[in-house]
This record gives structure tokens, sequence and C-alpha cells, in this order.
């Protein structure tokens, strides 16, 4: 026998408050194994095809906000600005807006697959014919995965913004590509079409875009290229912020609230309960237990080895709750990531990095729920222990 | 024979409340080596604090503790711990076994403070049961056992890592009479073919009887001896 035998069978002593206690921490594991993961995936989307020499400018007032056409030549027209681009935002959906919602761009098709090559990966066959088709539309992989989409099919794709003159909000598009990302990893539930297409068929917002992408010579020159478009359309109607992909995807993602404080809140939140449900229940099993950890001090078992026994069940405790909350909340992610629900965050799996803090949080969540009766079972006198009723 | 411990000037006070008790002012006593004593008294005369002491779970205020000639009173939390480890096995009124182990598992326990490897731990576990003769309830649990089988249980933790001094305190105060004797008779055994020194407190004069000699506590002091 061994002290961790000795842990182990004084952890199960009472199987039910055990298994009631791993469950509790089980459900504190699952909540972060899930939104923690969630998170990651949701940052790593936002940085997904950010380039550091790649500008957006989109309206000061927000980025919901449009900002007229001719704009794109007068950006270009900035000394460091090397291409340019524009996209508009047209709350795409297939067939049901309830489930079937996903990212899609009204862009300039020349300038956009050029701009963005290494991030949206097509052949050279497809990028012709898709700048060739007035109704052409490229589709990522995911998508057209999920709604068996081929090349060549004609495909109704609908908007939650913008209606055509007689009423129908769906635009007929032609699949002319569909395209990987840079990485497996990488989110392609999106599509992007003809500008034109809508521009000349909407009932508003005509000559009107969402945001301009520009790439600049160099990052260096990023500062100074943001200056210049800002200041030369500062007091006009259409003002205009100036930020790197990176900031710009991020504060896309704040739309739906500060993900991150929220995801720590729920964490913290939970993981606070069950600090002082564990606590509670570990010092209430060590008092009944008093007279036992006084006889094994009175056999020769020395104090610090009585405190690493009594912390190490409260580890244990922990630890088990983590792992089997880590590896069902793991199990989720994995199914969820083939899901088509999930496919706009692209990989959902948990990270090594998501499974290690997972550990360190049992291993801290164990330390501070045993540190009570661990230091009360160091502290206990013999004497005091054997008398105890 | 010679002093197997022995005990010089020994006070010992404790506070209740603002209230000071001394129960021990100056006590002096020896125990020799392969001695079976028992030791009765009147409840609050001192008797388990003296065990206490004896056994290195409580400390003196003043005065020498020795064992086999070294002083142990000046001892550590630390070193305390080990030395009763190795040279004193404890036998209390209500057993004290652990319930989640087995017989043999509780058997065991001190033996987790040895070197010893797992096989020679088997053996001597199996020594000791067979000592109390308890070989067949190796693997049962306290809770599967009579209250006399515990108290076997107990002695066979008490011996197995053959310490020199056994220390009981009302061994038999939970058993019945005839299952008390077989314990007694256990321990007479203990002393007489082991050589183990037993000090037992009891409160029973038939108990008494088995040791070699009775000593008798009053307010802190041994006011009678009897053979």
């Amino acid at each position: 026998m061994t002290d961790f035998d000795l842990v182990r069978k004084n952890l199960f002593r009472k199987p039910l408050r055990t298994i009631l206690l791993t469950v509790s921490i089980f459900m504190a594991f699952l909540i972060f194994g899930m939104l923690t993961s969630l998170n990651v995936a949701l940052n790593r989307a936002s940085e997904t095809g950010a380039a550091n020499d790649r500008l957006i400018v989109s309206n000061k007032i927000n980025f919901t906000q449009p900002l007229p056409i001719a704009y794109v030549n007068r950006i270009a027209a900035v000394p460091g600005v090397t291409g340019v681009t524009h996209s508009s935002w047209f709350g795409a959906y297939y067939q049901d807006q309830r489930t079937s919602r996903f990212v899609g761009f009204a862009v300039d098709p020349a300038t956009y697959v050029a701009l963005y090559a290494n991030d949206i990966r097509l052949t050279e066959a497809e990028k012709k014919a898709f700048i060739g088709e007035r109704t052409g539309v490229i589709v990522g992989k995911a998508l057209a995965d999920q709604y068996g989409w081929k090349l060549g099919q004609t495909v109704p794709i609908s908007s939650n913004i913008y209606v055509q003159p007689d009423g129908r909000r769906t635009w007929d598009m032609k699949v002319t590509g569909i395209f990987t990302g840079a990485k497996p990893t990488d989110s392609t539930a999106a599509l992007y079409f003809h500008y034109d297409y809508l521009n000349e068929t909407t009932t508003f917002g005509r000559d009107q875009i969402g945001n301009v992408a520009v790439r600049t010579a160099s990052m260096d020159l990023n500062n100074q290229v943001a200056k210049t478009i800002d200041a030369a359309f500062a007091n006009s109607p259409y003002e205009t912020s100036t930020v790197d992909e990176k900031t710009f995807a991020q504060a896309f993602l704040k739309q739906a609230g500060d993900l991150n404080l929220i995801v720590t809140m729920v964490v913290a939140a939970a993981f606070a309960a069950i600090l002082m449900i564990v606590s509670t229940t570990l010092v209430s099993a060590m008092r009944e237990r008093t007279k036992e950890i006084g006889v094994m001090k009175t056999l020769g078992f020395s104090s610090p080895r009585v405190l690493r026994m009594v912390l190490g069940e409260a580890l244990m405790l922990s630890t088990l709750g983590a792992v089997l909350g880590l590896a069902v909340s793991a199990f989720v992610l994995a199914g969820l990531s083939n899901s088509p629900v999930a496919s706009t965050f692209g990989d959902l799996s948990m990270s090594p990095l998501v499974a290690l803090s997972g550990l360190l949080l049992a291993i801290t969540l164990g330390l501070v729920t045993g540190a009570i009766p661990a230091a009360s079972a160091l502290r206990m006198s013999i004497v005091d222990a054997l008398n105890r009723r | 024979m010679s002093a197997l411990i022995q005990l010089n000037n020994v006070t010992k006070n404790y506070r209740r409340g603002k209230e000071g008790i001394a129960i021990f002012d100056g006590l002096t006593m020896s125990i020799e080596k392969g001695d079976f004593v028992a030791i009765m008294g009147p409840s609050g005369s001192g008797k388990t604090t003296l065990l206490n002491l004896l056994g290195g779970t409580d400390r003196c205020d003043g005065g020498q503790i020795i064992f086999d000639g070294e002083r142990i009173d000046g001892y550590s939390e630390g070193q305390l711990a080990a030395w009763r480890a190795r040279s004193v096995g404890f036998i209390f009124q209500f057993y004290n076994l652990m319930p989640v182990l087995t017989a043999a598992q509780n058997v065991e326990l001190p033996l987790m403070l040895t070197k010893l490897p797992a096989k020679k731990r088997r053996d001597n576990v199996a020594t000791a049961l067979k000592i109390v003769e308890l070989s067949d309830r190796a693997k049962h649990k306290p809770k599967e056992l009579s209250g006399g089988q515990q108290q076997r249980v107990a002695i066979a933790r008490a011996i197995v890592s053959d310490p020199k001094l056994l220390l009981c305190d009302e061994p038999t105060g939970d058993l019945d009479r005839n299952t008390a004797n077989d314990i007694l008779r256990t321990l007479q055994q203990l002393n007489r073919e082991l050589g183990k020194t037993i000090i037992m407190v009891t409160h029973d004069p038939e108990a008494a009887r088995f040791a070699n000699r009775t000593l008798h506590l009053d307010k802190g002091s041994f006011a009678e001896v009897t053979a």
C-alpha cells in the first residue's frame, strides 16, 4: 500500500459524495473547456487572413455605416498604397434566415481576389470565371460542402438587408469558384459576389460600400497611410477610420459584446461556486476524520505527510473532475466542429493550450480547496484529535 | 532488568480558561524492559496524560523523559513522530482502525513509515495477523469484524513494526468479559513470549490482574504500588 492508495481509498470512502463533487467540478470544467475553446476559435477567426500590410477604411461613425464608392479611387491615389478593393456586408442567408446565415460580401471581383489571393485560394480558371461572370459567386469550401453546391450551379442567395425593386430579397448567383483558406483551420464558410450585380439591382444604398481594404507598400507605412486617408476625408459627410486588419476584425467580433470578458466572468462565476462547494465539503469531510488523522499521527505519520495526503485528496478530486470535464468538452467541440452551424468559427477543437490551462486550473482548484482542511490537519494536535467525540 | 522508560521530575499543566491545572508536579517513575504494568486510578488522575507523555503524543512542561537511555522530551515534532513509528505500538479502547482499509491494510499502516520492500511488508503483516489469530480475516474491513476481532487487528498493527513498547489505553473497555480476557491473554503472551514492554491504562481490576504489577495513580502521583 502506498500513500496514493490511501488517498484514493479515503477519497472514495463515501462514493455518493465524491461522485456529486466530481460532477460539480466536471460541470465547471465543461463550461471552461467549451467557452474558452469558443473564445480561442473566435479570436483565431478574427486573425484569419489578417495581414500586416493591409488596412481597412470604414466609416468613422461605425463600420456598419456606408462609404461612397468614389472613395476607392481617392484612397488608391494616396502615397504608399499599392492595392485597393472594397466589400459590402450582404447579410447573406440560404433559404432560411434563422438557420442558414453566413458571411457574404459584395466585392469588386478583380481587385478583391488580387488583394486577398493568399487567403482566398482559387485556381486561375476559377478567378477568371468569377471576374468574367456578372452573377458569379465564389464560395468557401465549408459552405459548398454544407449545402452541396457545385461549380456551375446557380444558387439563390438571400439578404436580410437589401431588397430588389420587385420586393424580392433573393439574388440568383452562379458558383464560379470554390475557395479554400491559407490554412486548413481557416474558416471558409463565406461567399463573395459582384458588387456591380448588387449595386444595379438594389433599391437602396447604391454607389455605397461597406469598407475599403488597402494594401500598403510596407507595414512601416501603415500609420502614415492611415493618417493620410483619414485626413483626406476629415470634415466630410463620410469621415473615415482607418485601422489595421486585425484591429478591424476584432472590432467586428465585438459587436456581440466583449467575449473575452463574458467568458472570463462566466468561468469565474462557475469556479467561485465550485470553490465554495468543494472547500466546505472537504472541510466537513476532514472533520469527520479528525480521529483518524490523530491515529495516523500517533502511529508516526509526520504532520507534513498528513498534509500532503489531504492536499492529495483535493488534487485527485479536482483533477478527476477536470479531466472528465475537459475530455467531454473536447469531444463535444470535435462534434461541433463538423457541424454546419459552427463552421463559421473554423476549427473549434480544443487546443493543447486550453487543455493545459484547464489542468493548471484543476491543480490550483485542488490546492485552494484543500488548503483549509490540509492546514487544519497539519496543526491538529494528537491529543485533541483523539479526544474529539 | 534495565529501565526502558524513565520519567524524572516531570511536570505537566493544563489551562482551563484562566485557571492552570497541575496534572503532574515532579512525577518520577521507571518501567523496566519486558515489564507488563497496569496503571489504574480514578478519572482525572492523569492516567491518559501519562500515557500520552510516555508515547510522545504530548509534551511535558518540565523534567526528563528517557527512553532506552535517550532523552526524548526535547525531540522536535518530526523526531517524535519517527521515534513513535519505530519504538511504540498503540492500542486504543475503541480500536481506531481505518474503516476504508482491510484488516491487512490497517496492519500495514505503520510499515508505510519504513523502507521495507513490499514483499517483506506483506510477510510482516501476515506474521502479525497470525500472532493475533486473524489470518483468515485479512481481507475483511473493520465493520465486518466483531469488537474483539477489531482489537486483535489493532494489536497486530501495534506489533507489526516490532516496537519495544506497547501502550494500551483501556484496551478492553469496549469488550465483554470473555473477549476482554482473550485480548488480555494475547497481551500477556506478547509480553512473555516476545518480550514486549507493555503499559496498560485500565479501570478494570480484572484486566489489571493480567499485568505483572499495578500502579495506582491519584492526583498526579503514584499513591500505591502493588505486585
